[in-house]
């Protein structure tokens, strides 16, 4: 028989290689020799399933010249992303349900990803009362995921009572640990760069002292709590440690977190400029060894476009943030494939596989498997390619950009539909 | 040379030219006609974000005594302070025909950006960014301990084996970071003195060993010269030291501590000073003193620094 669609000869990750058949948005067959109505060509690529970014800035609804849903699932679906989940600090921001249901339909509409919006914790950031974090719950968005990114819920009450409020629908708190009286003016990495170049320090115990704080909480209350971000070496020892006493907590880390130090800031290139900062190579290397050993459970973007004059200026008026969609999966592949110390089904995990599960996402990061949802990413792990900041992106503050970074995005199947092929997007008929 | 950033980017023949050339034009200011035709025509603009009287009328002396003209720039009340960027007022005033950007400005890196980031194609002087550098304080202040010790035999030398001790707001200090990178160059040896709330987080900064008293840095070091950075009082109220008296007994140049130096050792101070607080008036206006040198002498070590980026454009 002709299937819908036959994504011939894919490596599998374990040296096997099939054919995929798709009906509608799901797989329904794997084998070799099937045929479709439309068939992919995908010898020399690996199937993996969609990834999933638990942490991107759409900038829609408040900043749209940054990024739209649009142009940030488009963004995405290059990168190989089948869904994503935008902060809350839009403007307004994402605080009640009738914002959340807007982001989603803005990501339907657009339709290259799943938009899965992520609820702010507290009123329009402040710290200091509780959003309707039920109301956005039970909405059509579904949120799961609350976090005031871009803040710290540093009050430790607040911290609390949400950590116990969202037990009732098996909600997460995804916390930007950083202690806000450590950081004041705080610039980047706190350390032998930063006392050189004159810039405020951002000290590394500002995150971890937070992280301490909020595990010993999650275990108290016997809650979830997600931490976003990890950029230290003391703060994977932590996490460690609260995973060994069985405390529920899981951790992300960030493509640049895993790829770039504090020395870059010696060009005093705000394109450097993030939050939290880039730290030192013995950092970077424990963020490696934990993604490896399963310490950290995903890799997140933590994509935050801006516009150029907010990077064309000096370093202490420059925005903190940078882009990331379409390059995390080559970092991914640098640290877990090419350094030879770990596999393919490790990448599915923390690309795809975990960051779905933390957020309970509904037909997202399945294994590839008769009956799962169709959402694929074909990456072609042999490309070499030099990263170019002009991208789908609407923003260019790419710190990648020049690099030459390993994998390739060649293909993305998002609910059984290509959106990506031959490296292009494909455009959504309207 | 094109621009000059930071100490670090002098090599020391660099910095012996330098020191030089304004020995040459030390002689000049000591003429009645204190004017040198070398800039005429060239027009430099002293663009300050930041308010400080001093330093500008120095650049300003500096290049009208080599015959540019010299346009003043301050940000304050100007289209910068109505949300303009650097990039904007930099390219507008390189528009109005500057040659040369002599700036100040309260962020760290600013300088460093308009030399690097293909914004404009002037010199630039870096007049002090923010915490990170001054390299023309460093190279006056080079110049006058190479003028105390050698007196008028002086081109040439380097500072191999001076003892330098640097007391005070280390941290926020961009004149301890030049002198620190500028002094090392030169053969001289920097240790630090301060709280340690106001060292930088790494105390093995840049290399240099510290006390964390001035006693303990008198008495184990022995300095040949004591530079005392100013304090901020604004610290005061961030925590770093808990009162003015408090900070004046750790860490003040009193005239006890002034007695204790070797009678040799010279005493520096960027200004302006606060009287009774880094610095006893016994200890500033004592013989020692360099403080008014420090400034007469600012003005040779611009001149030469002008001279050296901007005369006959050949030299790169
Ligand atoms: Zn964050
Ligand atoms: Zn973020």
């Amino acid at each position: 028989m002709n299937y819908q669609l036959v994504l011939k000869n894919t490596n599998l990750g374990d040296g096997t290689t099939v054919d995929i058949a798709i009906e509608q948005e799901t797989i329904v067959a794997i084998d070799t020799g099937l045929s479709g109505e439309v068939e992919i060509e995908c010898r020399g690529l690996i199937a993996l399933p969609g990834f999933v970014d638990l942490h991107t800035h759409l900038r829609e609804p408040g900043f749209e010249a940054s990024e739209t849903v649009l142009t940030g699932s488009r963004a995405a679906a290059k990168g190989g992303y089948t869904a994503i989940h935008p902060m809350a600090n839009t403007n307004p921001v994402a605080d009640t349900a009738g914002v959340v249901e807007q982001v989603k339909a803005l990501g339907d509409a657009a339709g290259y990803v799943d938009v899965f919006p992520i609820g702010a914790v507290t009123v329009d950031l402040g710290g200091v009362q509780l959003a309707e974090l039920g109301a956005m719950a039970d909405s059509k968005a579904k949120v799961r995921v609350f976090s005031d990114d871009g803040k710290c819920v540093s009050d430790p009450l607040m911290m609390r009572r949400a950590l116990e409020y969202v037990k009732k629908f098996d909600g997460v708190i995804a916390q930007h640990a950083q202690d806000p009286r450590l950081t004041e003016g705080a610039q980047m990495n706190e350390g032998q760069v930063s006392a050189q170049l004159g810039l405020t320090g951002w000290p590394g115990v500002a995150e971890e002292s937070i992280i301490a704080r909020d595990v010993m909480l999650a275990e108290t209350l016997d809650s979830r709590i997600h931490i976003c971000h990890l950029s230290t070496a003391r703060s994977v020892e932590i996490v460690r440690w609260a995973k060994q006493r069985g405390i529920r907590v899981t951790a992300e880390v960030t493509p640049h977190h895993l790829l770039l130090t504090d020395e870059l800031a010696r060009t005093y290139d705000p394109v450097y400029k993030v939050n939290p900062p880039l730290r030192t190579e013995a950092d970077v290397l424990a963020l490696r060894e934990a993604l490896i050993d399963g310490t950290i459970d995903i890799i997140a973007t933590d994509h935050a476009p801006h516009p150029a004059e907010a990077k064309e200026c000096e370093w202490d008026a420059a925005a903190f943030g940078m882009v990331g969609l379409e390059t995390a999966v080559s970092v991914a592949q640098l640290v877990l494939i090419d350094s030879g110390r770990s596999n393919w089904q490790r990448l599915a995990e923390v690309m795809s596989l975990n960051p779905a599960k933390i957020a309970a996402d509904l037909g997202q990061g399945e294994a590839i498997k008769v009956g799962s949802t169709a959402n694929l990413a074909l990456v072609d792990p042999a490309v070499q390619r030099e990263i170019v900041a002009v991208t789908e992106s609407k923003s260019r503050n790419n710190p990648f950009a020049g690099m030459t970074l390993p994998g390739r995005v060649v293909h993305t199947i998002y609910r059984g539909r290509p959106t990506v092929l031959d490296g292009s997007i494909v455009e959504v008929a309207r | 040379m094109k621009h000059l950033i930071s100490a670090a980017d002098l090599s020391l023949d660099e910095i012996l030219s330098i020191l030089d050339t304004a020995e040459e034009m030390s002689v000049v200011n000591d003429r009645d006609v204190k004017k040198l035709p070398t800039l005429r025509g060239k027009t430099v603009v002293n663009l300050f974000f930041e308010d400080s009287t001093r330093t500008r009328i120095s650049f300003e002396v500096a290049a009208k005594r080599l015959s540019a003209d010299v346009i003043n720039f301050s940000a304050k009340g100007s289209s910068v302070s109505k949300g303009e960027s650097l990039k904007d007022t930099a390219q507008t005033l390189e528009a109005m025909g500057a040659q040369a950007l002599i700036v100040r400005h309260h962020a760290s890196g600013a300088a460093h950006n308009l030399a690097n980031s293909g914004w404009i194609s002037s010199h630039i002087i870096n007049a002090g960014d923010g915490k990170h550098e001054h390299p023309t304080q460093a190279l006056l202040d080079a110049f006058t301990m190479r003028k105390r010790i050698h007196g008028s035999h002086s081109r040439g030398k380097s500072l191999d084996g001076l003892k330098v001790l640097i007391v005070g707001d280390v941290l926020h200090s961009r004149v301890a970071r030049s002198n620190l990178l500028l002094l090392r160059s030169l053969g001289a040896e920097v240790r630090l003195a301060a709280p340690a709330t106001l060292l930088p987080a790494n105390p093995n900064f840049l290399g240099a060993s510290y006390y964390l008293g001035l006693d303990d840095a008198i008495d184990e070091f022995h300095p040949d010269v004591v530079m005392m950075l100013r304090v901020q009082l604004e610290r005061m109220s961030a925590s770093f030291f808990p009162t003015a008296r408090e900070y004046s007994r750790g860490w003040g140049l009193s005239a006890e501590r002034l007695a204790r130096l070797s009678e040799n050792a010279i005493v520096m101070h960027p200004g302006p000073m606060n009287r009774g607080l880094e610095i006893s008036s016994e200890a500033a206006d004592s013989a020692q003193s360099t403080v008014l040198e420090q400034v007469a002498n600012g003005i040779s070590v611009r001149m030469s620094v002008l001279y050296h980026l901007m005369s006959g454009e050949t030299r790169e």
